[in-house]
Protein backbone atom coordinates (compact mmCIF):
# COMPACT_ATOMS: atom_id res chain seq x y z
CA UNK A 1 0.00 0.00 0.00
CA UNK A 2 1.37 3.40 -0.64
CA UNK A 3 2.02 6.48 1.94
CA UNK A 4 -1.30 7.72 0.86
CA UNK A 5 -3.10 4.82 1.55
CA UNK A 6 -1.74 3.84 5.07
CA UNK A 7 -2.80 7.21 5.88
CA UNK A 8 -6.40 7.01 4.89
CA UNK A 9 -6.58 4.02 7.13
CA UNK A 10 -6.05 5.91 10.64
CA UNK A 11 -7.99 9.04 9.91
CA UNK A 12 -11.11 10.09 10.58
CA UNK A 13 -11.04 14.16 9.84
CA UNK A 14 -10.18 13.28 6.06
CA UNK A 15 -13.90 12.77 5.07
CA UNK A 16 -12.89 13.42 1.33
CA UNK A 17 -10.11 10.95 0.80
CA UNK A 18 -12.50 7.56 0.81
CA UNK A 19 -15.22 9.28 -1.77
CA UNK A 20 -11.83 11.03 -3.77
CA UNK A 21 -10.66 7.45 -4.07
CA UNK A 22 -13.61 5.95 -5.05
CA UNK A 23 -14.26 8.00 -7.55
CA UNK A 24 -10.16 7.34 -8.90
CA UNK A 25 -11.42 3.38 -8.41
CA UNK A 26 -14.48 4.02 -10.54
CA UNK A 27 -12.55 5.47 -13.19
CA UNK A 28 -9.89 2.76 -13.32
CA UNK A 29 -12.84 0.25 -13.50
CA UNK A 30 -14.24 2.11 -16.52
CA UNK A 31 -11.73 0.11 -19.39
CA UNK A 32 -12.71 -3.18 -17.90
CA UNK A 33 -16.35 -2.40 -17.72
CA UNK A 34 -16.65 -0.42 -21.05
CA UNK A 35 -14.68 -4.00 -22.32
CA UNK A 36 -17.33 -5.82 -20.96
CA UNK A 37 -20.18 -3.37 -22.28
CA UNK A 38 -18.41 -3.86 -25.80
CA UNK A 39 -19.16 -7.30 -25.92
CA UNK A 40 -22.75 -7.50 -24.17
CA UNK A 41 -23.81 -4.49 -27.36
CA UNK A 42 -22.50 -6.53 -29.96
CA UNK A 43 -23.85 -9.69 -28.71
CA UNK A 44 -27.31 -8.20 -28.02
CA UNK A 45 -27.19 -6.31 -31.48
CA UNK A 46 -25.77 -9.18 -33.60
CA UNK A 47 -28.13 -11.40 -31.91
CA UNK A 48 -31.02 -11.84 -34.73
CA UNK A 49 -27.96 -12.78 -36.83
CA UNK A 50 -26.95 -15.15 -34.40
CA UNK A 51 -29.89 -16.99 -34.18
CA UNK A 52 -30.38 -17.38 -37.49
CA UNK A 53 -27.33 -18.41 -39.17
CA UNK A 54 -25.55 -20.03 -35.70
CA UNK A 55 -21.95 -21.94 -36.15
CA UNK A 56 -22.78 -21.86 -39.66
CA UNK A 57 -22.06 -18.04 -40.90
CA UNK A 58 -18.31 -18.91 -40.65
CA UNK A 59 -18.27 -21.89 -42.85
CA UNK A 60 -20.56 -20.65 -45.47
CA UNK A 61 -19.65 -18.37 -48.59
CA UNK A 62 -22.85 -16.70 -49.54
CA UNK A 63 -23.30 -13.09 -49.05
CA UNK A 64 -26.50 -12.30 -50.80
CA UNK A 65 -28.06 -9.36 -48.92
CA UNK A 66 -31.46 -9.45 -51.12
CA UNK A 67 -31.67 -13.09 -50.15
CA UNK A 68 -31.04 -12.03 -46.52
CA UNK A 69 -28.45 -15.57 -46.76
CA UNK A 70 -25.09 -14.40 -44.98
CA UNK A 71 -21.92 -16.36 -44.13
CA UNK A 72 -18.43 -14.99 -44.09
CA UNK A 73 -16.32 -17.64 -44.89
CA UNK A 74 -14.73 -15.13 -47.70
CA UNK A 75 -14.45 -12.52 -45.63
CA UNK A 76 -12.48 -14.41 -42.55
CA UNK A 77 -10.06 -15.93 -45.36
CA UNK A 78 -9.04 -12.66 -46.83
CA UNK A 79 -8.59 -11.08 -43.02
CA UNK A 80 -6.65 -14.33 -41.90
CA UNK A 81 -4.15 -14.12 -45.63
CA UNK A 82 -4.04 -10.37 -45.46
CA UNK A 83 -2.81 -10.84 -42.29
CA UNK A 84 -0.62 -13.86 -42.62
CA UNK A 85 0.82 -12.16 -45.01
CA UNK A 86 1.96 -9.07 -43.65
CA UNK A 87 3.24 -10.57 -41.29
CA UNK A 88 6.04 -12.75 -43.30
CA UNK A 89 6.87 -9.47 -44.36
CA UNK A 90 7.09 -7.70 -40.84
CA UNK A 91 8.34 -10.01 -38.36
CA UNK A 92 12.04 -10.52 -39.98
CA UNK A 93 11.94 -7.37 -41.16
CA UNK A 94 10.76 -5.88 -37.83
CA UNK A 95 13.47 -8.55 -35.92
CA UNK A 96 16.11 -6.99 -37.76
CA UNK A 97 15.31 -3.47 -37.17
CA UNK A 98 14.99 -4.94 -33.54
CA UNK A 99 18.16 -6.47 -33.45
CA UNK A 100 19.94 -2.95 -35.13
CA UNK A 101 18.02 -0.47 -32.52
CA UNK A 102 19.00 -3.12 -29.34
CA UNK A 103 22.55 -4.81 -30.07
CA UNK A 104 24.18 -2.45 -32.98
CA UNK A 105 23.34 0.87 -33.40
CA UNK A 106 25.24 3.79 -32.74
CA UNK A 107 23.98 5.96 -30.01
CA UNK A 108 22.96 9.37 -31.89
CA UNK A 109 21.53 7.35 -34.37
CA UNK A 110 18.93 5.14 -31.81
CA UNK A 111 16.72 8.38 -31.31
CA UNK A 112 16.27 9.42 -34.54
CA UNK A 113 15.35 5.96 -35.90
CA UNK A 114 12.94 4.81 -32.83
CA UNK A 115 11.27 8.48 -34.14
CA UNK A 116 10.72 7.54 -37.32
CA UNK A 117 9.31 4.14 -36.83
CA UNK A 118 6.94 5.61 -34.04
CA UNK A 119 5.75 8.23 -36.44
CA UNK A 120 5.42 5.65 -38.84
CA UNK A 121 2.55 3.87 -36.59
CA UNK A 122 1.40 7.34 -35.95
CA UNK A 123 0.58 8.30 -39.60
CA UNK A 124 -3.32 7.76 -40.12
CA UNK A 125 -4.58 4.97 -41.78
CA UNK A 126 -6.70 6.68 -44.19
CA UNK A 127 -3.38 8.81 -45.43
CA UNK A 128 -1.80 5.70 -45.80
CA UNK A 129 -4.67 3.91 -48.04
CA UNK A 130 -4.55 7.59 -50.03
CA UNK A 131 -0.92 6.57 -50.93
CA UNK A 132 -1.58 3.36 -51.16
CA UNK A 133 -4.58 3.96 -54.19
CA UNK A 134 -2.30 6.52 -56.02
CA UNK A 135 1.22 5.59 -55.40
CA UNK A 136 1.48 1.40 -54.20
CA UNK A 137 -1.46 -0.36 -56.50
CA UNK A 138 0.10 1.23 -60.07
CA UNK A 139 3.66 0.25 -58.63
CA UNK A 140 2.80 -3.21 -58.23
CA UNK A 141 0.67 -3.31 -61.19
CA UNK A 142 2.73 -2.04 -63.46
CA UNK A 143 6.53 -3.34 -61.89
CA UNK A 144 5.74 -5.82 -58.32
CA UNK A 145 2.89 -8.15 -59.96
CA UNK A 146 4.69 -8.85 -63.56
CA UNK A 147 8.37 -9.25 -61.46
CA UNK A 148 6.33 -12.05 -59.91
CA UNK A 149 4.59 -13.29 -62.56
CA UNK A 150 7.92 -13.99 -64.92
CA UNK A 151 10.00 -15.48 -61.98
CA UNK A 152 7.39 -17.36 -60.34
CA UNK A 153 4.40 -17.55 -62.43
CA UNK A 154 4.36 -21.34 -62.91
CA UNK A 155 3.44 -20.85 -58.66
CA UNK A 156 -0.68 -20.29 -58.37
CA UNK A 157 -0.02 -17.88 -55.81
CA UNK A 158 1.30 -15.20 -58.55
CA UNK A 159 -1.28 -16.21 -61.56
CA UNK A 160 -3.72 -14.16 -62.92
CA UNK A 161 -3.82 -10.48 -64.54
CA UNK A 162 -1.74 -7.93 -62.58
CA UNK A 163 -4.37 -5.87 -61.40
CA UNK A 164 -2.56 -3.85 -58.35
CA UNK A 165 -5.33 -3.50 -55.78
CA UNK A 166 -5.65 -6.87 -54.33
CA UNK A 167 -4.74 -9.44 -51.44
CA UNK A 168 -0.86 -8.74 -52.27
CA UNK A 169 -0.62 -5.38 -51.97
CA UNK A 170 -3.15 -5.33 -49.00
CA UNK A 171 -0.25 -7.39 -47.01
CA UNK A 172 2.23 -4.85 -48.21
CA UNK A 173 0.61 -1.98 -46.96
CA UNK A 174 -0.10 -4.01 -43.48
CA UNK A 175 3.22 -5.02 -43.12
CA UNK A 176 4.19 -1.30 -43.16
CA UNK A 177 1.51 -0.70 -40.71
CA UNK A 178 2.32 -3.46 -38.38
CA UNK A 179 5.74 -3.50 -38.59
CA UNK A 180 6.38 -0.38 -35.48
CA UNK A 181 4.51 -2.60 -33.21
CA UNK A 182 7.19 -5.61 -34.01
CA UNK A 183 10.02 -3.11 -33.72
CA UNK A 184 8.62 -1.16 -30.74
CA UNK A 185 7.56 -4.18 -28.50
CA UNK A 186 10.97 -6.03 -29.78
CA UNK A 187 13.05 -3.61 -28.90
CA UNK A 188 12.08 -2.92 -25.83
CA UNK A 189 12.14 -6.64 -24.87
CA UNK A 190 15.86 -7.16 -26.13
CA UNK A 191 16.65 -3.84 -24.06
CA UNK A 192 15.02 -5.51 -20.90
CA UNK A 193 17.35 -8.97 -21.33
CA UNK A 194 20.33 -8.07 -18.72
CA UNK A 195 23.42 -6.99 -19.57
CA UNK A 196 25.15 -9.86 -17.87
CA UNK A 197 23.54 -12.22 -20.20
CA UNK A 198 25.72 -10.51 -23.08
CA UNK A 199 28.55 -9.82 -21.16
CA UNK A 200 28.85 -14.06 -20.67
CA UNK A 201 28.43 -14.36 -24.43
CA UNK A 202 31.25 -12.21 -25.35
CA UNK A 203 33.46 -13.13 -22.80
CA UNK A 204 33.35 -16.57 -24.43
CA UNK A 205 34.51 -14.86 -26.95
CA UNK A 206 31.21 -14.95 -29.33
CA UNK A 207 30.88 -12.02 -31.92
CA UNK A 208 28.03 -9.61 -31.89
CA UNK A 209 25.81 -11.29 -34.16
CA UNK A 210 26.39 -14.64 -31.91
CA UNK A 211 25.47 -13.24 -28.89
CA UNK A 212 22.16 -11.69 -29.89
CA UNK A 213 21.31 -15.04 -31.17
CA UNK A 214 22.41 -17.70 -28.41
CA UNK A 215 22.48 -14.81 -25.58
CA UNK A 216 19.65 -12.19 -26.53
CA UNK A 217 17.14 -13.79 -28.63
CA UNK A 218 16.12 -16.89 -26.67
CA UNK A 219 15.96 -14.60 -23.85
CA UNK A 220 13.46 -12.33 -25.10
CA UNK A 221 11.71 -15.25 -27.21
CA UNK A 222 8.12 -14.73 -25.36
CA UNK A 223 8.36 -11.28 -25.60
CA UNK A 224 9.16 -11.05 -29.04
CA UNK A 225 6.08 -13.87 -29.89
CA UNK A 226 4.17 -11.22 -27.73
CA UNK A 227 5.21 -8.41 -29.97
CA UNK A 228 4.25 -10.46 -32.90
CA UNK A 229 0.78 -11.24 -31.47
CA UNK A 230 0.19 -7.77 -30.82
CA UNK A 231 1.35 -7.01 -34.98
CA UNK A 232 -1.66 -9.82 -35.61
CA UNK A 233 -4.19 -7.80 -33.85
CA UNK A 234 -3.61 -4.90 -35.22
CA UNK A 235 -3.33 -6.59 -38.55
CA UNK A 236 -6.73 -8.39 -38.54
CA UNK A 237 -8.60 -5.20 -37.58
CA UNK A 238 -7.31 -2.36 -39.57
CA UNK A 239 -9.79 -1.45 -41.50
CA UNK A 240 -9.39 1.83 -43.72
CA UNK A 241 -5.87 0.87 -45.23
CA UNK A 242 -6.76 -2.65 -46.49
CA UNK A 243 -9.94 -1.16 -47.86
CA UNK A 244 -8.98 0.77 -49.88
CA UNK A 245 -6.61 -1.22 -51.57
CA UNK A 246 -7.73 -4.76 -51.23
CA UNK A 247 -10.49 -4.60 -53.72
CA UNK A 248 -13.35 -5.53 -51.85
CA UNK A 249 -14.61 -8.86 -53.33
CA UNK A 250 -15.83 -11.78 -51.24
CA UNK A 251 -14.20 -14.20 -53.09
CA UNK A 252 -11.47 -17.07 -51.83
CA UNK A 253 -8.99 -17.42 -54.65
CA UNK A 254 -5.20 -19.19 -54.51
CA UNK A 255 -3.58 -15.99 -56.52
CA UNK A 256 -2.29 -12.92 -53.93
CA UNK A 257 -2.78 -11.08 -57.40
CA UNK A 258 -6.85 -11.15 -56.98
CA UNK A 259 -8.94 -9.04 -54.99
CA UNK A 260 -10.30 -10.21 -51.63
CA UNK A 261 -12.44 -8.67 -48.71
CA UNK A 262 -11.76 -8.69 -45.04
CA UNK A 263 -14.20 -8.17 -42.22
CA UNK A 264 -13.33 -4.81 -41.49
CA UNK A 265 -13.65 -4.16 -44.73
CA UNK A 266 -17.09 -5.56 -45.07
CA UNK A 267 -18.37 -3.53 -42.17
CA UNK A 268 -16.88 -0.45 -43.00
CA UNK A 269 -18.26 -0.46 -46.63
CA UNK A 270 -21.63 -1.53 -45.96
CA UNK A 271 -22.65 -0.91 -42.24
CA UNK A 272 -24.54 2.41 -43.59
CA UNK A 273 -26.05 0.78 -46.68
CA UNK A 274 -27.64 -2.23 -44.85
CA UNK A 275 -31.30 -2.17 -45.41
CA UNK A 276 -33.05 -5.01 -43.53
CA UNK A 277 -32.24 -5.72 -39.32
CA UNK A 278 -30.60 -9.01 -40.64
CA UNK A 279 -28.07 -7.55 -42.89
CA UNK A 280 -27.17 -5.02 -39.95
CA UNK A 281 -26.83 -8.11 -37.35
CA UNK A 282 -25.11 -10.01 -39.54
CA UNK A 283 -22.03 -7.29 -40.03
CA UNK A 284 -22.29 -6.79 -36.36
CA UNK A 285 -22.16 -10.78 -35.81
CA UNK A 286 -19.00 -10.35 -38.38
CA UNK A 287 -17.63 -7.03 -35.80
CA UNK A 288 -18.12 -9.60 -32.55
CA UNK A 289 -16.19 -12.18 -34.32
CA UNK A 290 -13.54 -9.76 -34.81
CA UNK A 291 -13.52 -8.05 -31.33
CA UNK A 292 -13.57 -11.46 -29.31
CA UNK A 293 -10.33 -12.51 -31.41
CA UNK A 294 -8.52 -9.48 -31.26
CA UNK A 295 -9.40 -8.98 -27.24
CA UNK A 296 -7.92 -12.93 -27.48
CA UNK A 297 -4.94 -12.22 -29.36
CA UNK A 298 -4.20 -9.01 -27.32
CA UNK A 299 -4.26 -11.03 -23.86
CA UNK A 300 -1.93 -13.12 -24.78
CA UNK A 301 0.30 -10.91 -26.19
CA UNK A 302 0.30 -8.93 -22.83
CA UNK A 303 0.70 -11.76 -20.95
CA UNK A 304 3.84 -12.60 -23.34
CA UNK A 305 5.55 -9.58 -23.32
CA UNK A 306 4.64 -9.12 -19.37
CA UNK A 307 6.91 -12.75 -18.85
CA UNK A 308 10.19 -11.29 -20.21
CA UNK A 309 9.63 -8.31 -18.48
CA UNK A 310 8.93 -9.46 -15.31
CA UNK A 311 12.78 -11.00 -15.72
CA UNK A 312 14.60 -14.45 -15.12
CA UNK A 313 12.95 -16.24 -12.69
CA UNK A 314 9.41 -16.33 -14.71
CA UNK A 315 11.27 -17.84 -17.52
CA UNK A 316 11.62 -21.68 -18.02
CA UNK A 317 13.20 -23.49 -21.03
CA UNK B 1 41.45 -22.55 -36.80
CA UNK B 2 42.33 -18.89 -37.97
CA UNK B 3 40.08 -19.19 -41.53
CA UNK B 4 37.04 -20.04 -38.98
CA UNK B 5 37.43 -16.95 -37.06
CA UNK B 6 37.33 -15.03 -40.33
CA UNK B 7 34.09 -16.46 -41.02
CA UNK B 8 32.48 -16.07 -37.91
CA UNK B 9 33.60 -12.27 -38.19
CA UNK B 10 32.35 -12.08 -41.67
CA UNK B 11 28.53 -13.53 -40.72
CA UNK B 12 29.10 -10.74 -38.13
CA UNK B 13 29.95 -7.94 -40.55
CA UNK B 14 26.69 -9.26 -42.94
CA UNK B 15 24.34 -9.76 -40.12
CA UNK B 16 25.06 -6.32 -39.23
CA UNK B 17 24.08 -4.94 -42.41
CA UNK B 18 20.96 -7.50 -43.12
CA UNK B 19 19.68 -5.37 -40.13
CA UNK B 20 20.83 -1.98 -41.36
CA UNK B 21 18.91 -3.08 -44.87
CA UNK B 22 15.60 -4.12 -42.55
CA UNK B 23 15.80 -0.42 -40.98
CA UNK B 24 16.04 1.57 -44.22
CA UNK B 25 13.24 -0.76 -45.99
CA UNK B 26 10.76 -0.19 -42.98
CA UNK B 27 11.67 3.57 -43.01
CA UNK B 28 11.15 3.43 -46.68
CA UNK B 29 7.86 3.71 -46.70
CA UNK B 30 7.31 6.85 -43.92
CA UNK B 31 9.78 8.62 -46.45
CA UNK B 32 7.58 7.93 -49.59
CA UNK B 33 4.33 8.39 -47.99
CA UNK B 34 5.74 11.86 -46.64
CA UNK B 35 7.76 13.14 -49.68
CA UNK B 36 4.37 12.40 -51.85
CA UNK B 37 2.14 14.20 -49.50
CA UNK B 38 4.50 17.23 -49.50
CA UNK B 39 4.97 17.03 -53.36
CA UNK B 40 1.47 16.58 -53.73
CA UNK B 41 -0.60 18.21 -51.08
CA UNK B 42 1.48 21.25 -51.11
CA UNK B 43 -0.04 21.94 -54.65
CA UNK B 44 -3.22 21.30 -54.19
CA UNK B 45 -3.42 23.49 -50.59
CA UNK B 46 -5.02 27.12 -51.02
CA UNK B 47 -7.11 29.75 -49.18
CA UNK B 48 -10.14 28.12 -50.12
CA UNK B 49 -9.31 24.36 -48.39
CA UNK B 50 -9.38 26.06 -45.14
CA UNK B 51 -12.39 28.47 -45.80
CA UNK B 52 -14.85 27.40 -48.42
CA UNK B 53 -17.36 24.08 -47.97
CA UNK B 54 -17.07 21.14 -50.48
CA UNK B 55 -17.79 22.07 -53.71
CA UNK B 56 -20.45 20.30 -56.15
CA UNK B 57 -19.87 16.12 -56.82
CA UNK B 58 -17.04 16.53 -59.71
CA UNK B 59 -16.78 20.34 -60.21
CA UNK B 60 -13.71 21.79 -59.37
CA UNK B 61 -12.97 23.93 -56.24
CA UNK B 62 -14.40 24.35 -52.78
CA UNK B 63 -12.40 22.99 -49.46
CA UNK B 64 -12.88 21.18 -46.78
CA UNK B 65 -13.88 23.87 -43.95
CA UNK B 66 -16.52 22.19 -42.86
CA UNK B 67 -14.53 19.34 -42.09
CA UNK B 68 -11.77 20.94 -40.35
CA UNK B 69 -14.32 22.57 -37.73
CA UNK B 70 -16.00 18.52 -37.43
CA UNK B 71 -12.52 17.13 -36.30
CA UNK B 72 -12.34 20.13 -34.00
CA UNK B 73 -15.83 19.55 -32.23
CA UNK B 74 -15.43 15.86 -32.57
CA UNK B 75 -11.88 15.99 -30.52
CA UNK B 76 -13.50 18.07 -28.11
CA UNK B 77 -16.28 15.84 -27.62
CA UNK B 78 -14.07 12.81 -27.17
CA UNK B 79 -11.74 14.84 -25.03
CA UNK B 80 -14.56 15.66 -22.46
CA UNK B 81 -15.16 11.74 -22.35
CA UNK B 82 -11.49 10.49 -22.49
CA UNK B 83 -9.99 12.79 -20.26
CA UNK B 84 -11.11 12.86 -17.40
CA UNK B 85 -11.90 9.67 -16.93
CA UNK B 86 -8.23 8.43 -18.69
CA UNK B 87 -6.33 11.12 -15.97
CA UNK B 88 -8.42 10.16 -12.63
CA UNK B 89 -7.93 5.99 -14.25
CA UNK B 90 -4.60 6.77 -14.36
CA UNK B 91 -3.72 8.56 -11.28
CA UNK B 92 -5.69 5.54 -9.41
CA UNK B 93 -3.61 3.10 -11.29
CA UNK B 94 -0.13 5.06 -10.00
CA UNK B 95 -1.27 5.84 -6.42
CA UNK B 96 -2.83 2.34 -5.72
CA UNK B 97 -0.28 0.55 -7.84
CA UNK B 98 -1.16 -2.91 -6.24
CA UNK B 99 -4.52 -3.74 -5.71
CA UNK B 100 -6.37 -5.92 -7.90
CA UNK B 101 -8.64 -3.34 -9.53
CA UNK B 102 -4.93 -1.70 -10.59
CA UNK B 103 -3.46 -4.95 -11.97
CA UNK B 104 -7.23 -5.54 -13.71
CA UNK B 105 -7.47 -2.03 -15.18
CA UNK B 106 -4.20 -1.82 -16.34
CA UNK B 107 -4.23 -5.06 -18.31
CA UNK B 108 -7.70 -4.01 -19.59
CA UNK B 109 -6.03 -1.12 -20.73
CA UNK B 110 -3.62 -2.61 -22.86
CA UNK B 111 -6.15 -5.30 -24.26
CA UNK B 112 -8.53 -2.31 -25.29
CA UNK B 113 -5.69 0.03 -27.06
CA UNK B 114 -5.45 -3.02 -29.24
CA UNK B 115 -9.65 -3.40 -30.24
CA UNK B 116 -9.59 -2.32 -33.80
CA UNK B 117 -11.09 0.98 -33.93
CA UNK B 118 -14.77 -0.29 -36.31
CA UNK B 119 -15.46 -2.21 -33.49
CA UNK B 120 -15.47 0.86 -31.10
CA UNK B 121 -17.42 2.76 -33.88
CA UNK B 122 -19.87 -0.39 -33.91
CA UNK B 123 -20.33 -0.41 -30.36
CA UNK B 124 -20.80 3.48 -30.49
CA UNK B 125 -23.90 2.93 -33.23
CA UNK B 126 -25.32 0.43 -30.69
CA UNK B 127 -25.23 2.77 -28.05
CA UNK B 128 -26.37 5.96 -29.26
CA UNK B 129 -27.05 5.89 -32.97
CA UNK B 130 -29.71 3.08 -32.66
CA UNK B 131 -31.89 5.01 -30.16
CA UNK B 132 -32.03 7.35 -31.18
CA UNK B 133 -32.09 6.48 -35.01
CA UNK B 134 -29.73 8.61 -36.67
CA UNK B 135 -26.12 9.20 -36.89
CA UNK B 136 -24.58 11.77 -35.31
CA UNK B 137 -21.34 13.71 -33.97
CA UNK B 138 -22.34 13.29 -30.58
CA UNK B 139 -21.93 9.44 -31.09
CA UNK B 140 -18.62 9.94 -32.81
CA UNK B 141 -17.30 11.74 -30.20
CA UNK B 142 -18.40 8.78 -27.87
CA UNK B 143 -16.45 6.07 -30.10
CA UNK B 144 -13.45 8.65 -30.09
CA UNK B 145 -13.82 9.26 -26.60
CA UNK B 146 -13.69 5.53 -25.68
CA UNK B 147 -10.38 5.29 -27.72
CA UNK B 148 -8.74 7.76 -25.81
CA UNK B 149 -9.05 6.17 -22.28
CA UNK B 150 -6.68 3.70 -22.69
CA UNK B 151 -3.55 5.94 -24.38
CA UNK B 152 -4.53 8.76 -21.41
CA UNK B 153 -4.72 6.17 -18.84
CA UNK B 154 -1.10 4.28 -19.54
CA UNK B 155 0.58 7.94 -20.42
CA UNK B 156 -1.16 9.53 -17.14
CA UNK B 157 0.30 6.46 -14.59
CA UNK B 158 3.56 6.16 -15.68
CA UNK B 159 4.61 10.10 -15.22
CA UNK B 160 2.42 10.27 -11.99
CA UNK B 161 4.20 7.42 -10.41
CA UNK B 162 7.98 9.82 -11.52
CA UNK B 163 6.60 12.42 -8.99
CA UNK B 164 8.84 11.68 -5.45
CA UNK B 165 7.28 10.15 -2.78
CA UNK B 166 8.72 13.25 -0.76
CA UNK B 167 6.07 15.62 -2.46
CA UNK B 168 3.38 13.92 -1.51
CA UNK B 169 4.86 12.95 2.21
CA UNK B 170 5.69 16.86 2.49
CA UNK B 171 2.16 17.75 1.30
CA UNK B 172 0.74 15.01 3.90
CA UNK B 173 2.77 16.23 6.82
CA UNK B 174 1.42 19.26 6.65
CA UNK B 175 -2.32 18.00 7.47
CA UNK B 176 -3.40 18.38 3.69
CA UNK B 177 -5.94 15.53 3.13
CA UNK B 178 -5.04 12.91 0.40
CA UNK B 179 -7.96 14.17 -2.31
CA UNK B 180 -6.11 17.54 -2.23
CA UNK B 181 -2.84 16.56 -2.00
CA UNK B 182 -3.27 14.36 -5.24
CA UNK B 183 -5.19 16.78 -6.65
CA UNK B 184 -3.56 20.29 -6.42
CA UNK B 185 -0.08 19.06 -5.57
CA UNK B 186 0.65 15.60 -7.22
CA UNK B 187 -1.60 15.61 -10.45
CA UNK B 188 0.17 19.78 -11.19
CA UNK B 189 3.17 18.01 -10.34
CA UNK B 190 2.81 15.89 -13.50
CA UNK B 191 0.43 17.96 -15.06
CA UNK B 192 3.37 19.06 -18.29
CA UNK B 193 3.58 14.82 -18.74
CA UNK B 194 -0.08 14.19 -18.42
CA UNK B 195 -0.93 16.80 -21.23
CA UNK B 196 1.75 15.50 -23.70
CA UNK B 197 0.47 12.39 -22.88
CA UNK B 198 -3.48 13.55 -23.51
CA UNK B 199 -1.85 15.38 -26.89
CA UNK B 200 -0.28 12.27 -28.35
CA UNK B 201 -3.58 10.92 -27.84
CA UNK B 202 -5.88 13.97 -29.58
CA UNK B 203 -3.51 13.45 -32.39
CA UNK B 204 -3.85 9.71 -32.84
CA UNK B 205 -8.21 10.04 -32.62
CA UNK B 206 -7.58 12.83 -34.77
CA UNK B 207 -6.89 10.81 -37.84
CA UNK B 208 -9.42 7.91 -36.94
CA UNK B 209 -11.96 6.73 -39.88
CA UNK B 210 -13.13 3.58 -38.94
CA UNK B 211 -15.24 4.54 -35.99
CA UNK B 212 -16.98 7.77 -37.50
CA UNK B 213 -18.32 5.75 -41.26
CA UNK B 214 -21.55 4.59 -39.35
CA UNK B 215 -21.51 7.52 -36.09
CA UNK B 216 -20.72 11.24 -36.96
CA UNK B 217 -20.64 9.72 -41.29
CA UNK B 218 -20.31 12.85 -42.63
CA UNK B 219 -21.92 16.00 -43.94
CA UNK B 220 -21.53 18.18 -46.70
CA UNK B 221 -22.72 21.31 -45.10
CA UNK B 222 -21.95 23.17 -41.64
CA UNK B 223 -23.43 21.40 -38.60
CA UNK B 224 -23.92 23.04 -35.31
CA UNK B 225 -26.09 20.68 -33.46
CA UNK B 226 -24.22 17.83 -32.04
CA UNK B 227 -27.30 15.37 -32.20
CA UNK B 228 -26.87 15.60 -36.59
CA UNK B 229 -24.04 13.98 -38.97
CA UNK B 230 -21.16 16.11 -38.51
CA UNK B 231 -18.20 16.26 -41.18
CA UNK B 232 -14.50 14.80 -40.47
CA UNK B 233 -11.28 15.56 -42.24
CA UNK B 234 -10.21 11.52 -42.07
CA UNK B 235 -14.33 10.72 -43.20
CA UNK B 236 -13.41 13.30 -46.16
CA UNK B 237 -10.29 12.07 -47.40
CA UNK B 238 -11.57 8.97 -47.67
CA UNK B 239 -14.61 10.07 -49.52
CA UNK B 240 -12.05 11.90 -51.39
CA UNK B 241 -10.17 9.41 -52.23
CA UNK B 242 -12.36 6.66 -53.59
CA UNK B 243 -14.26 9.22 -55.35
CA UNK B 244 -13.33 9.26 -59.92
CA UNK B 245 -12.88 13.43 -59.94
CA UNK B 246 -8.97 14.50 -60.37
CA UNK B 247 -9.79 17.64 -58.10
CA UNK B 248 -10.94 15.46 -54.78
CA UNK B 249 -8.24 13.42 -55.10
CA UNK B 250 -6.24 16.89 -55.28
CA UNK B 251 -8.15 17.85 -51.77
CA UNK B 252 -7.92 14.44 -50.35
CA UNK B 253 -3.79 14.70 -50.47
CA UNK B 254 -4.03 18.16 -49.31
CA UNK B 255 -6.42 16.76 -46.30
CA UNK B 256 -3.93 14.09 -45.59
CA UNK B 257 -1.28 16.89 -45.96
CA UNK B 258 -3.27 19.02 -43.11
CA UNK B 259 -3.76 15.62 -40.50
CA UNK B 260 -0.38 14.32 -40.67
CA UNK B 261 0.75 17.98 -40.08
CA UNK B 262 -0.82 17.87 -36.70
CA UNK B 263 0.44 14.71 -35.82
CA UNK B 264 3.65 15.38 -36.64
CA UNK B 265 3.69 18.74 -34.73
CA UNK B 266 2.37 17.40 -32.11
CA UNK B 267 4.73 14.01 -31.94
CA UNK B 268 7.76 16.33 -31.90
CA UNK B 269 6.35 18.96 -29.41
CA UNK B 270 5.50 15.61 -27.09
CA UNK B 271 9.48 14.39 -28.34
CA UNK B 272 10.73 17.99 -27.20
CA UNK B 273 8.32 18.10 -24.05
CA UNK B 274 9.45 14.44 -22.99
CA UNK B 275 13.17 15.18 -22.91
CA UNK B 276 13.07 18.18 -21.00
CA UNK B 277 11.05 16.56 -18.21
CA UNK B 278 13.88 13.90 -18.04
CA UNK B 279 16.38 16.62 -17.84
CA UNK B 280 14.75 18.68 -15.11
CA UNK B 281 14.59 15.51 -12.80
Amino acid sequence: MSVAGRVAAGSSARTGDRPFQLLLAVMAAAVPLIIGAVLVALIAAASPAIQRFGVGFFVTSTWDPVAEEFGVLPFIYGTLVSSALALLIAVPLGLGVAIFLAELVPGWLRAPITFFVELLAAIPSVVIGLWGIFVLVPWVRTTLEPLLKSTLGFLPLFSGPPLGIGMLTAGLILAAMVVPFIVAVSTEVMRAVPRAQREGALALGATMWETTRTAVLPYARSGIIGAIFLALARALGETMAVTMVIGNVPQIKASLFAPAYTIPAVIANEFTEATSDLYVAALIYAGLVLFIVTVAVNALARLLVSRVARGPAQIRE
Amino acid sequence: MQRRYLVRRWKNRVMAGVTFLCTLAVLTPLFLILAFLASTGLSALNWDFFTKLPGAAGEPGGGMANAIVGTLVLITLAGVIGIPIGVLGGTFLSEYPNTRLSHTARFAADVMNGIPSIVMGLFAYVLIVLPMHHFSALSGGVALGIMLIPTVMRTTEEIVRLVPQSVREASLALGIPIWKTTLRVVIPTAAAGIVTGIMVGLARIAGETAPLLFTAFGNRFWNRDILQPIAALPLQIFAYAISPFDDWHRQAWAGALVLVTIVLIVNITARYAAGRQVKLR
